[in-house]
């Protein structure tokens, strides 16, 4: 056997399992949300129509759909930054020359990372309780009134931010960690032979050095965050008032609960164009700015 | 050593932060050994009055919960085997053997990262509902079989293999499988175990997709069976959170005596 077909038959395999479970799927999910797929064509597919764009119209016009778009980009406009904030606070207090123990709050902190997101969605379901809960319980001690925060529209959505910001910040924090160790001493010394304080340290050496890595980790934050899904599920089930339903959970009632999957299918595809086009959108901002 | 405000104020944060993000962990572990009721009372509780496994026990004997903890441990032992043998020697191949098409094919592979999994979900169901594979292993199994993060994982580490090695075997007539086997797979150890712990872990945590494809109960694994369990028993906080202990423990166990690898393969798909 020669090397060159060597070649192709070591990844043989792996691009076979891709090609039939995955890039298959994907292109018959195009095809699919041009249909009406539901539930009779689930039993005999000759009920199977091609509809066009109607699914997407009809999309378009479901306040349903609206409302989990706004509750996602509720969710992604508060999650991304806070909890990005969050990594990078930790991160610098890690690589602070001061900071002991580093080993032991680094695994503290990353902790949650590897949990079960279900098990750790059920837990904090208490810990959110209006009556019973530690949370409220922590903020009476400090004069804030009770809040009902899985029942209150207007909580259920923040709620579910300080869940994921606990559960996500630590794999950031380490990536971002990484980033800071890999900046050379050197240039902090000449600076600070110049006269710079911290917080100028911080400003001119430290963000415009890390600025690369902050983009790809925001990028993949904000990816991870339009995916939102089974903290909604566990905790409140889309309510309360449909203030948590998301896009997914949205592509997952309409595919898997109503089996309408020609429709769940243009839902999909709505959500991959918007995480797309704002992908873009970031690099382009990036470049613009670096080019400046 | 002098104690300087600095140094209180880096390691108070620290502690502060570790502290907070530690607690609903702890607290899960109190809860789960408390009486029925007792986490409902005000003021909430932080410790067990006399702590009991008796919610664990309820677990296993009135739900059955081992079944489920088994179907957990096969799936995430079944998608950590089956993705070493797709993906090691893809990315090998993607590092050392050069082909037609190579670099195209895997800068295709780096552009469907952007394409979330959940598109192919729909198609994916119906396909497995063809195939008679909806409600079995088989089924939750699939997506772990390839992917192009572990391909990507692995290239990068092969990479580091001096081509003289390879060249040198074979000189000495080696078949390219041979040379596999024999010098690249134990070169590759370390990478092994950092693909083995990261797709273990993810697995087992894996929740959408099993939830979609597992709907015999007893074929659930532990996080679909758990937001079964949290819909049906909302009431019962303790039973819920000793099922949550039973879910986190195995995976966090895992994390903390394989730290290292787990990191360094967080670290290397990072930089992609």
């Amino acid at each position: 056997m020669n090397r060159r077909l060597a070649g192709w038959v070591f990844v043989a395999p792996a691009l076979a399992a891709i090609a039939v479970f995955f890039v298959g799927p994907v292109l018959a999910a195009l095809a699919m949300s041009l249909t009406d797929f539901d539930i009779y064509a689930l039993a005999d597919w000759r009920n199977l129509r091609f509809v066009g764009f109607d699914n997407y119209v009809a999309l378009l016009r479901n306040p349903l759909f609206w409302q989990a778009l706004l509750n996602t980009c509720i969710f992604v406009v508060l999650g991304v930054p806070l909890s990005i904030g969050a990594s990078l606070g930790a991160a610098l207090l890690l690589h602070s020359p001061m900071a002991r123990l580093q080993g032991f709050f680094r695994t503290a902190l990353f902790a949650p990372v590897v949990t079960t997101l279900v098990a750790v969605a059920v837990v904090w379901r208490y810990l959110f309780h209006t009556r019973y809960g530690l949370l409220n319980h922590a903020l009476d001690a400090i004069g804030i009134a009770p809040v009902d925060w899985l029942g209150d529209p207007l909580w259920a959505m923040p709620a579910i931010v300080l869940l994921s910001v606990w559960k996500n910040f630590g794999y950031n924090m380490v990536i971002l960690l990484a980033g800071l160790q890999a900046i050379p001493e050197d240039l902090y010394e000449a600076a600070r032979l110049d006269g710079a304080r911290r917080w100028a340290l911080f400003r001119h050496i430290t963000l415009p050095t890390l600025a690369p890595m902050l983009l790809v980790v925001s990028i993949l934050t904000m990816a991870g965050h339009f995916q939102l899904f089974a903290e909604p599920y566990v905790m409140t089930q889309g309510g309360p008032a449909q203030r948590t339903v998301t896009v997914l959970y949205l592509m997952y009632e309409e595919g898997f609960k109503w089996w309408s999957l020609g429709s769940a299918s243009a839902v999909a595809f709505v959500l991959f164009a918007i995480m797309f086009a704002i992908t873009l959108l970031q690099l382009k901002v990036s470049r613009t700015q670096a080019g400046r | 050593m002098r104690l300087r405000p600095g140094h209180v104020l880096v390691n108070g944060a620290l502690a502060v932060l570790s502290a907070a993000t530690l607690f609903p962990l702890a607290w899960m572990l109190m809860a789960s050994l408390m009486a029925p009721g007792e986490a409902s009372q005000f003021p909430p509780p932080l410790w067990p009055k006399s702590p009991s496994l008796a919610n664990y026990r309820q677990l296993f004997e009135a739900h059955g919960i081992a079944r489920q903890a088994a179907n957990s441990l096969a799936v995430a032992v079944a998608a950590t085997l089956l993705s070493l043998a797709f993906n090691l020697s893809a990315g090998y191949a993607f590092a050392k053997l050069p082909f037609a098409g190579r670099e195209r094919l895997f800068r295709a592979l780096l552009g469907a990262l952007v394409i979330p999994g959940q598109v192919a979900m729909m198609p994916l169901f119906l396909l497995l509902k063809q195939m008679g594979l909806v409600n079995t292993y088989a089924g939750a199994l699939v997506p772990w079989l390839a992917s192009v993060f572990g391909i990507f994982l692995v290239r990068q580490y092969a990479q580091g293999i001096p081509d003289d090695l390879l060249e040198a075997a074979r000189i000495d007539g080696a078949g390219e499988w041979r040379i596999f086997t024999a010098i690249v797979l134990p070169l590759l150890k370390p990478i092994i175990v950092t693909l083995a712990v990261l797709v273990f872990l993810g697995s087992w945590n894996d929740f959408m997709w099993p939830l979609i494809v597992l709907t015999d109960r007893d074929l659930q694994t532990l996080p679909v069976a758990l937001a079964g369990l949290s819909r049906e028993h909302v009431q019962d906080t303790e039973l819920m959170m000793a099922g949550s202990v039973l879910t986190v423990a195995p995976v966090l166990i895992l994390f903390l005596v394989l730290q290292r690898h787990y990191m360094k393969g967080l670290l290397m798909g990072s930089v992609k």
